[in-house]
């Protein structure tokens, strides 16, 4: 199901809890295993539950409680740009509307060619770099202005 | 890699010499005085009241919303507990507007470190974990590498720096839910379920992490706790006020010249802030400020204007210091639309188990909504206030009172505006003028 | 004691009480819905909030702990305010349709909305809809209904045990729901719906039949297994519609499980008979009672005249009622014929006529609940004992250790201390290894025959750990389950757990298999003195039989021999409620009532005697059997029938007025010699009688049919079994059986012992294989 070296990193998550606790790493196997497959599946979902030993619809509650877990593939590059009160003063929605013209999608939304996803985000804990947007949820790029947009959009082909 | 522009603190002690690229290394840490507090009181063998004494004295604050006393909150930790008890930071940062724990994280995470080791020791405490907002992803993997520096350099794990204390500490990142920066919302999400706060009483203290014995405190508030070790409470407590010790990291946002973030002592006044932030954005009026985290009630500008930057004078003047995010609007700023985006926001993040927030949120963002867009009501104002107070304080965490606080505070400092809004169908400012405050403006023909 | 006052009254409750359990205490309701006495405190609703003194703001009860001096308003403006506004709250999304909804008049949200509700809505917006979703045969879903109280998932994680619905996404857009389109299995599933207090979990198979106050409530016990569940039966217009828990703490709490609840669609079903009937000239005829019973007294009386009154046999169903089974004794005894036997899946009978042999829990159900070292033998234990599983699960949790010695491992939804998977071949020597290690580690002396048996007996690390887990036990119980008591040594088995309990001073006893297992034993219906036992009635065909309540071919130890023995009888009488196979075999069918439709009593496997009463009128033609077997012993000219009623036959099946059943209950064994098998190499068979084949009226109930329970009968091994027959877990196989065979898909389930293939009884499928243990040939077809 996932490969040798994300069950490794998930062995490490579990290795940071008691061991009756291995639950605790359930977010973390979640996203190593997004980050593997690209989104989570029920037969992903499934195998985490079994390989933590805990049900599956616990597994399924975690996976769609928390925002960044994608229950539906997503493109290539999954862009989430914050549009909070913080940012918004600064032009977050400046952006957001910027790149959503850009290509030619809305929020929730992927380019037909499954390279792009579009989605708004909640306050990153960056707002003093507004406008910013996460980038696969791992890379944080900050004042995003039309530019710096358009630069990016380039870098990620 | 940023630079800390030294100039944007005063008197700083968690921010304070991080200089070059690489300063948040052990290395660079250890060359600024770092882990010399850790290093005394092993050496000294300081016995843990006496941490706890000073803590008290310095009359530290928790950073992370609250402003609950430091010092009392550790010695209500059972001393003579034979399981396994916990050690919590809270980095979830999440709060719209908070951005200081980032920065701590990337450019002091020794300092925490240091700050939760020694914490450790003061609650006889062996194993401790950082939750990190899920979003600031470098700033996990960051903190995961200062962990291993620590580890390495016999700082954390176990007999740390040859003594009998053993600490060890571990990262754990949420993945985008504002709810898991409330305590007990941590916990359970730390536990790997989803992050519900849960009802308090029991408090963490004695049924936290695992159901075991639990401290949990701010980034922020760890941060501190080194210089106060070295330092003392009472030199601490002269940096700031009585009862709001030290230095305090406020994250400026919106309409002004340099957002970021600023350590200065507790009572600097507002203006003074200000100023340090390059004043307002285009020498445009203050005309509305959230001093505490979106979360905390809205001030007007001039009310704003005259505060001092403390937990107890933002009090006086009907907010809260709260996570020390100060939100800064210009005139340029739509309330009504400024407040929807608020709701929408709690709306969107209620973790759902309780019936006023899971129901009352989404009906105050509806209702804010509607204003919006020109579908307001006369009575629809009234009907904010009373549905926000059917929400505040009937919830089991305070996520409830922190979707009712900005529509209560909003309303009533703004009300003619949103009068104006439902009466007349439209913004009291102008679109152009709103699109004036955005920093990076695009006209929509241009792209 | 903390004391405290609610709306000016005192009141005492100890440490650690709520404000709600306080005010449960004088009788003080306060509107909730998440909070439930048997359920852990989420306090999500916000519905009980109440005024407390010095406290900023109100809080609820079900959460606060007391504290000593505390004033606590219930209907204060500040409470009812606050109550008031969640009242609102909950019904912003909550469509209105209450006279289209099923919960229609039993709704806990309908209920208090009359109190606190407003009478227009504020909410002009548009309302949450929600998916249904299908979680099975049982429970039906209105999900845009739920109020989010979490009961449903709490029961399942907590009392269930068993985590099969969760709260999915976050905010308004939360719901309930399993994981994707799975059903809900737990064996205890349908007390989601009595659980849940708006109509969002409601039951399927009763689903608008009726509204709630069409229905009256009537009284019953559940026919089904050892506890004998509390019912409530509901009834319109002289049929049962639905099924309740009735509230006993000392019996089923306030649950019933899945079998007890919906196993009374079977009552109303097609199969059910109607009028009694005659087999002549190899055609069935329906004819009058007085016919009916005339033939059979005058086929009872010929066969006795020719063969003797010996060559006569009489079955009877562990789940007849104790009346019917005193009756039907008596009717043997006065034809003159000891041959008379409900213990129809045992086979070792090694123990009749024993001291005192009365197998029961050797307990009362409370007590059990309380036991903080259990050991369990041979025994399916959710399936069999789904409620009795469920205390132990309960005791588990407050630190209770349970032990294991079974054939499978399935999981008993509790955390084990310990358990031993073996062949049913081992189960002696296992308690012997647990025997020798308490022995060793206590230093007493035991047994001395046994104890040289166990000289060279190697003691396992789990028969040490369970040894030890039993010896540090303050309340200890050791029981045998179904399968241990269906066991070729059950005796011995008894006699080991015996003499296990005496080294430890513990208490021991049976889970008892059927409504009455203890019943059948108090009225004498079994052999004495030389009549042959249900056993031998089969090996030494009778001329006649006489079946009450039962299918012999599904419900015998047997079934091969079973089927064998009453085809070739002479005449066989079926008493039943239900059409069976007996129309192949049989020659008088004679329609009696099932449980709801007779007076009768249980007795439980705590012994206690629970009597009940007709919920309904008889079916058609369908009398009670109490009555049939009455005008029998009449027909018959026998003395000692003229009972007036079905109380009267309890009296004098109990001795007496005054008599009491426990005395009669004794589990001790006297002295019996055990002599420890040695392992065969054979392949070994290991039979459950899985939850819904377990007796007449469950297997015709439809929609327990659906559930995976249900599922038709494989035969299951592990994966080393496997390997030696040379299968691969799923192909078709030949199972041999003595002379009988049955073709079955293998299945791979690493759970059972190695060596042993499980096949189900109590199902047409098998019912053409022997007896539920012993060695068996398995082939790939
Ligand atoms: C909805 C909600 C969100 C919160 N978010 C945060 C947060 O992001 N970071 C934080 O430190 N505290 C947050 N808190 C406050 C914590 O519950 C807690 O009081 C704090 O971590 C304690 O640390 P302190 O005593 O050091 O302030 C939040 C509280 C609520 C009710
Ligand atoms: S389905 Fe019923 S029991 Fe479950 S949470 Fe909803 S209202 Fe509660
Ligand atoms: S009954 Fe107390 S909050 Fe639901």
């Amino acid at each position: 199901m996932l490969s040798q070296d994300a069950l490794k990193r998930i062995d490490r998550e579990i290795a940071k809890y008691p061991p009756e606790h291995k639950q605790s790493a359930v977010m973390a196997s979640l996203a190593i295993a997004q980050e593997e497959t690209g989104w989570l599946s029920n037969d992903t979902m499934e195998f985490v539950a079994s390989y933590l030993g805990m049900p599956a619809i616990a597994v399924f509650e975690v996976a769609t409680f928390y925002n960044m877990y994608d229950l539906a593939p997503v493109g290539k590059y999954k862009i989430t740009v914050c549009t909070n009160l913080p940012c918004a003063l600064s032009g977050g929605y400046d952006a957001a509307e910027y790149v959503q013209h850009k290509l030619g999608i809305g929020f929730n939304e992927t380019t037909p060619d499954g390279k792009y996803t579009l989605k708004e985000g909640e306050c990153m804990g960056a707002c003093g770099d507004a406008p910013v947007l996460l980038v696969n949820n791992t890379r944080m790029c900050s004042w995003m202005t039309p530019e710096q947009i358009d630069k990016l959009l380039a870098e990620l082909k | 890699m940023l630079k800390i522009d030294q100039p944007m603190h005063i008197k700083p002690q968690i921010l304070a010499n991080l200089e070059g690229e690489k300063s948040w290394r052990l290395k660079d840490y250890v060359a600024r005085g770092g882990y010399a507090a850790l290093r005394k009181i092993l050496r000294e063998k300081t016995p843990p009241e006496k941490i706890i004494a000073e803590l008290k004295e310095s009359a530290l604050r928790g950073r992370g919303g609250a402003g609950f006393p430091t010092g009392l909150k550790w010695s209500f930790m059972p001393k003579q507990y034979a399981g396994e008890k916990y050690l919590v930071c809270n980095s979830d940062e999440g709060e719209p507007g908070t951005f200081k724990d980032r920065d701590i994280l990337r450019y002091n995470p020794h300092m925490v470190i240091e700050g939760m080791a020694i914490a450790a020791y003061a609650m006889g405490t062996a194993r401790g974990y950082n939750y990190i907002h899920g979003e600031v992803w470098d700033v996990y993997l960051r903190f995961e590498e200062a962990l291993d520096e620590a580890r390495a350099g016999g700082f954390l794990g176990q007999k740390i720096l040859g003594s009998d204390f053993s600490f060890e500490l571990f990262a754990h990142h949420g993945y985008g839910a504002y709810i898991c920066g409330e305590e007990t919302g941590l916990l359970e999400s730390i536990e790997g379920k989803k992050g519900q706060p849960r009802y308090k009483p029991p408090f963490p203290a004695s049924f936290g992490l695992y159901g075991k014995p639990t401290t949990i405190n701010n980034t922020e508030t760890f941060a501190a706790v080194p210089w106060i070790i070295m330092n003392g409470g009472a030199k601490y407590l002269e940096v700031g006020k009585p009862n709001n010790g030290g230095t305090k990291i406020f994250s400026v946002s919106g309409h002004v010249n340099r957002p970021g973030v600023y350590e200065i002592p507790m009572g600097t006044p507002f203006a003074r802030l200000l100023e340090m932030c390059g004043g307002m954005r285009g020498g445009r009026k203050l005309k509305a400020c959230i001093p505490g985290g979106s979360s905390m009630p809205v001030l007007p500008g001039d009310v704003m204007m005259q505060c001092d930057m403390d937990y107890d004078s933002i009090a006086k003047a009907g907010s809260m210091l709260g996570s020390g995010a100060v939100i800064i609007m210009d005139e340029t700023t739509c309330m009504v639309k400024a407040l929807q985006r608020l709701s929408y926001f709690y709306f969107e993040e209620s973790c759902g188990q309780c019936t006023p927030c899971r129901e009352g949120t989404g009906w105050l963002y509806r209702v804010v909504h509607r204003i919006e867009h020109g579908e307001g009501r006369p009575e629809d104002l009234d009907l904010l206030t009373s549905v926000s107070d059917n929400i505040a304080g009937r919830t089991i965490c305070a996520l409830g009172d922190a979707a009712a606080l900005p529509v209560k505070s909003f309303v009533k400092h703004f009300r003619p505006e949103f009068e104006y809004h439902i009466e007349n169908k439209k913004c009291l400012v102008p679109v152009d003028v709103q699109r004036a405050g955005s920093r990076i403006y695009v006209e929509h023909a241009a792209c | 004691m903390l004391e405290l006052e609610i709306d000016g009254k005192q009141v005492q409750v100890p440490e650690g009480s709520t404000v709600m359990d306080a005010a449960n205490k004088i009788g003080t309701f306060i509107p909730h819905f998440c909070y439930h006495k048997k359920l852990s405190i989420a306090a999500n609703c916000r519905m009980c909030l109440v005024e407390v003194e010095k406290a900023p703001k109100p809080l609820p009860a079900c959460a606060t702990p007391v504290a000593n001096g505390m004033k606590v308003k219930t209907r204060s403006e500040q409470a009812v305010t606050a109550q008031k506004g969640v009242m609102e709250f909950l019904l912003i999304n909550h469509p209105l349709d209450c006279p289209i909804c099923d919960q229609g008049g039993e709704c806990q949200l309908q209920d208090l909305s009359i109190g606190y509700g407003g009478s227009a809505s504020r909410y002009q917006e548009e309302k949450r809809v929600v998916v249904n979703k299908n979680l099975g045969p049982l429970i039906a879903t209105d999900m845009t209904r739920c109020i989010h109280c979490t009961r449903c998932v709490r029961f399942g994680q907590e009392i269930a045990g068993i985590m099969e619905l969760g709260v999915a996404n976050r905010g308004e857009h939360s719901e309930i729901l399993a994981f994707v389109d799975r059903t809900v299995d737990s064996e205890l599933s349908g007390n989601v719906i009595d659980l849940c207090p708006v109509g969002a979990l409601t039951s399927k198979p009763f689903r608008f039949s009726a509204r709630t106050w069409e229905l009256s409530r009537r009284k019953s016990v559940s026919p089904h297994d050892g506890l004998g569940a509390n019912l409530v039966v509901q009834v319109k217009l002289n049929e049962v519609k639905r099924v309740l828990p009735l509230e006993n703490e000392d019996v089923n709490e306030c649950w019933l499980s899945d079998k007890d609840r919906f196993s009374y669609e079977a009552l109303n079903s097609e199969q059910r008979l109607r009028r009694p009937m005659l087999k002549q000239g190899g055609q069935w005829k329906e004819v009058d009672w007085q016919t009916a019973l005339e033939y059979v007294a005058n086929g009872f009386k010929a066969v006795a005249a020719s063969h003797g009154a010996a060559s006569i046999g009489a079955l009877l169903s562990p789940h007849s009622t104790l009346e019917e089974m005193y009756l039907a004794q008596k009717l043997m005894r006065g034809l003159g014929s000891e041959n008379v036997d409900f213990r129809l899946r045992q086979r070792d009978f090694s123990l009749d006529g024993k001291a005192g042999a009365t197998p029961w829990l050797g307990m009362p159900v409370a007590d059990f609940a309380r036991l903080d070292r259990v050991l369990v033998v041979g025994s399916f234990l959710r399936k069999d004992h789904p409620l009795l599983a469920q205390r132990l699960r309960q005791s588990a949790k407050k630190g209770s250790q349970v032990s294991l010695i079974h054939a499978t491992a399935d999981d008993p939804l509790l955390p084990l201390h310990a358990s031993m998977t073996v062949a049913p071949a081992a189960f002696a020597a296992s308690l012997a290894q647990i025997i020798k290690s308490v022995a060793e580690q206590k230093a007493l002396a035991f047994d001395n025959a046994l104890y040289q048996q166990t000289q060279t007996l190697p003691v396992s690390a789990e028969a040490r750990s369970i040894a030890a887990s039993l010896i540090s036990g303050a309340r200890v119980g050791i029981f045998l389950g179904n399968l241990a008591q269906q066991h070729p040594a059950a005796g011995q088995l008894a006699a080991l757990v015996q003499e296990l309990a005496r080294l430890l001073g513990a208490r021991f006893g049976v889970l008892g298999e059927a409504a009455n297992s203890v019943g059948g034993y108090v009225a004498g219906a079994l052999p004495q003195g030389g009549g042959l036992n249900a056993r031998s009635m089969l090996e030494q065909p009778r001329k006649a039989y006489l079946v009450l309540h039962a299918e012999p071919e599904l419900d015998c130890a047997n079934p091969l021999l079973a089927a064998q023995a009453l085809s070739s009888a002479e005449m066989v009488v079926a008493m039943s409620a239900f059409q069976t196979r007996a129309s192949d075999y049989a020659d008088v069918i004679l329609p009696v009532a099932p449980f709801t439709e007779t007076s009768g009593s249980f007795i439980n496997t705590e012994g206690r005697v629970q009597g009940f009463n007709a919920v309904v009128k008889p079916l058609d033609q369908t009398r009670p059997g109490w009555k049939v077997l009455r005008v029998l012993g009449n027909l018959l000219g026998l003395a000692g029938f003229d009972f007036e009623s079905s109380e009267a036959v309890r009296v004098a099946a109990l001795g007496g007025e005054r008599a009491s059943v426990a005395d009669r209950l004794r589990s001790d064994v006297g002295a019996v010699a055990v002599i420890l098998a040695t392992t065969s190499s054979a392949v070994e068979r290991v039979a459950d009688v899985p939850i819904h084949f377990a007796d007449p009226i469950v297997r015709r109930a439809p929609s327990l049919q659906r559930t995976r329970d249900a599922c038709a009968p494989t035969a299951r091994m592990n994966t080393a079994t496997l390997g030696r027959l040379g299968l691969n877990g799923r192909e078709k196989v030949r199972i041999r059986q003595g002379q009988g065979e049955a073709v079955l898909e293998s299945v791979v389930d690493e759970a059972v012992a190695d060596g042993c293939v499980r096949i189900a009884a109590a199902h047409e499928t098998t019912s053409a294989l022997g007896d539920m243990t012993g060695p068996i040939t398995v082939e790939r077809i």
